[in-house]
């Protein structure tokens, strides 16, 4: 399937979500509340069928956390980025992907650790590389006052 | 008293208690600082449950006060096998968004250097995972032969791990004027010794015993944990970079990408194997054609990547390595990714190693191919 026919398919499919070209590959936005719908969708359409999860990422924003997935389907070979943001920073919470896509649960577990971000539902959320006296280093906002000395 | 015992073994009224053993953080066979808690039943494994963050750097926070000149060298030290593979990544990246063309001299140099970085890669694994299962003569030949590579590098760069040889733009310094010929001396050399690293491992029975069947990962569950690079293709998963989305001079060549079936130890093993003759052949088809030119184009000092986000994948000595850049126009970064292949891999260990015997466990983790700061990052 081309990009076009992609971003044309999942337009029809999906009337709420943001569908667009991005510098590289189409590229959708979907509201929390429908993610964990969309991704067993597009995991279980046989036109679609992504089924490779190459990478998940979190990222903060002023307003809001964003996590992006980068998706493939090893069997049509097309490309597609998922973004979906949390409500608020305060507790950003998601559903978890990690019945549909098993590396995620890592993933998340990472994204948990170094952002905050709760994953509803996930088996096993746990803190993955710090112990639990750290805050969440990659928010903009974080302050380490024993490792960083600032002149 | 006799017939007493006799019942209680061969009804499984008694049963060992499961217990937990923690292998690593300095277990040899655990490559660098990974603790595996497992959990188990006399020697058989019940559960792996890796515990990383030893070594985590933060690499991904500290690119966010960096430049783009200056991130490329930071990459080095998560893949350090891979390390120009990590470079180019990021350089390709960088050009790529502000679709600067580099000299086609880059790219055959680039793709030459990855090559040899991923025959020195395997190597080293080659050597390590044989001591992993008791063969120590394997280390000495491995190493024997990974040192006419880093001499090499040693000679064009001036470094031999860590080359910071691969910056947006281009590559740092032209290669050495003794590079073709010391690299087609190392080839025939190599295409002599390579045949006895199957004499002294692939074909002996202990071995094959110890690998042969054990810890298979089948294709569905490789593509659902995201098991790539040789570990991944072993179980069928077709997911080279170099194949499906080419970069540098990988477009002008011909090669093969080494799919396996059955997805066990010996096949992963196997697979490597496959992939260093490989590499011999795509370094013979550019080593004697590599352009003139520059060997690099002139960048801006100070770099910034225009607004938006920009993703790059390639394919390191270990799977897929990708780099997701969020760029807000700036000099720095707003966010940096690193998707590193054995981050990934090592997941997927806990699904195939239950049921298997700790020793089993060494033979499937040896096979994995895992570089710890790779996972930590």
């Amino acid at each position: 399937m081309t990009n076009e026919q992609l971003i044309e398919q999942l337009t029809s499919a999906n009337p709420d979500a943001v569908v667009k070209q991005g510098n590289q590959y189409p590229e959708i936005t979907v509201s929390f509340e429908t993610l964990h719908s969309f991704m067993q969708n597009i995991k279980s359409d046989s036109q679609l069928a992504f089924d490779y999860l190459v990478c998940q990422s979190g990222v903060d924003y002023p307003t809001y956390i964003q996590v992006v997935y980068h998706l493939e389907s090893t069997l049509h070979k097309h490309f597609l980025v998922v973004k979906v943001n949390t409500a608020d920073r305060e507790t950003p919470a998601l559903d978890t992907v990690t019945d549909i896509w098993p590396t995620a649960e890592f993933h998340e577990r990472e994204i948990y650790d170094l952002l905050g971000i709760k994953f509803n539902n996930h088996p096993d959320l746990r803190r993955l590389f710090l112990d639990d006296t750290w805050g969440f280093p990659l928010r903009k906002d974080f302050k380490d006052d024993i490792h960083v000395v600032e002149r | 008293m006799a017939e007493i015992i006799e019942k209680i073994i061969t009804t499984d009224e008694i049963k060992t208690d499961e217990y937990l053993v923690n292998m690593g953080p300095q277990h040899p066979s655990t490559h660098g600082v990974l603790r595996l808690l497992l959990k188990l039943e006399g020697e058989i494994v019940h559960n792996v449950e890796p515990h990383v963050g030893y070594i985590h750097s933060g690499i991904e926070k500290m690119t966010e006060a960096l430049s783009y000149t200056q991130i490329p060298h930071l990459t080095d030290r998560m893949d350090y096998l891979s390390s120009h593979m990590n470079n180019e990544a990021v350089s390709l990246l960088v050009e790529n968004a502000l679709q600067v063309e580099v000299p086609e001299r880059v790219k055959y140099i680039r793709t030459i250097f990855d090559e040899l970085q991923r025959l020195a890669s395997h190597q080293l694994w080659w050597c390590a995972s044989g001591m992993d299962l008791g063969a120590l003569t394997a280390f000495f030949y491995g190493l024997r032969d990974r040192e006419d590579i880093l001499d090499i590098f040693e000679e064009t760069c001036g470094a031999r791990l860590t080359l910071n040889y691969s910056v947006p733009g281009g590559v740092m310094f032209d290669i050495h004027p003794n590079f073709q010929r010391k690299v087609k001396a190392f080839i025939k050399k190599f295409r002599k010794t390579l045949p006895e690293y199957d004499k002294l491992l692939t074909g002996n029975i202990i071995f094959q015993n110890r690998t042969k069947g054990v810890g298979i990962l089948t294709k569905d569950d490789a593509i659902a944990y995201g098991v790539t690079g040789p570990t991944g293709r072993a179980s069928g998963f077709s997911c080279d970079v170099r194949k499906h989305h080419p970069y540098s001079a990988y477009p002008y060549i011909k090669f093969d990408e080494k799919v396996g079936t059955g997805g066990d130890s010996f096949m992963r093993w196997k697979l490597r194997m496959d992939e260093m003759w490989e590499s011999l052949n795509i370094i013979e088809q550019l080593i004697d054609n590599i352009p003139e030119g520059d060997y690099a184009v002139k960048m801006k000092g100070v770099i910034k990547l225009p607004e938006g986000e920009y993703y790059q994948r390639v394919e390191t000595a270990r799977g897929e390595f990708g780099v997701y850049v969020v760029s807000d126009g700036k000099k720095n970064p707003y966010r940096v990714k690193f998707r590193s292949p054995g981050f990934s891999n090592l997941f997927a260990i806990n699904h195939i190693a239950k049921g298997w015997k700790i020793a089993d466990l060494v033979a499937i983790m040896a096979t994995f191919d895992l570089v710890i700061p790779d996972i930590d990052r």
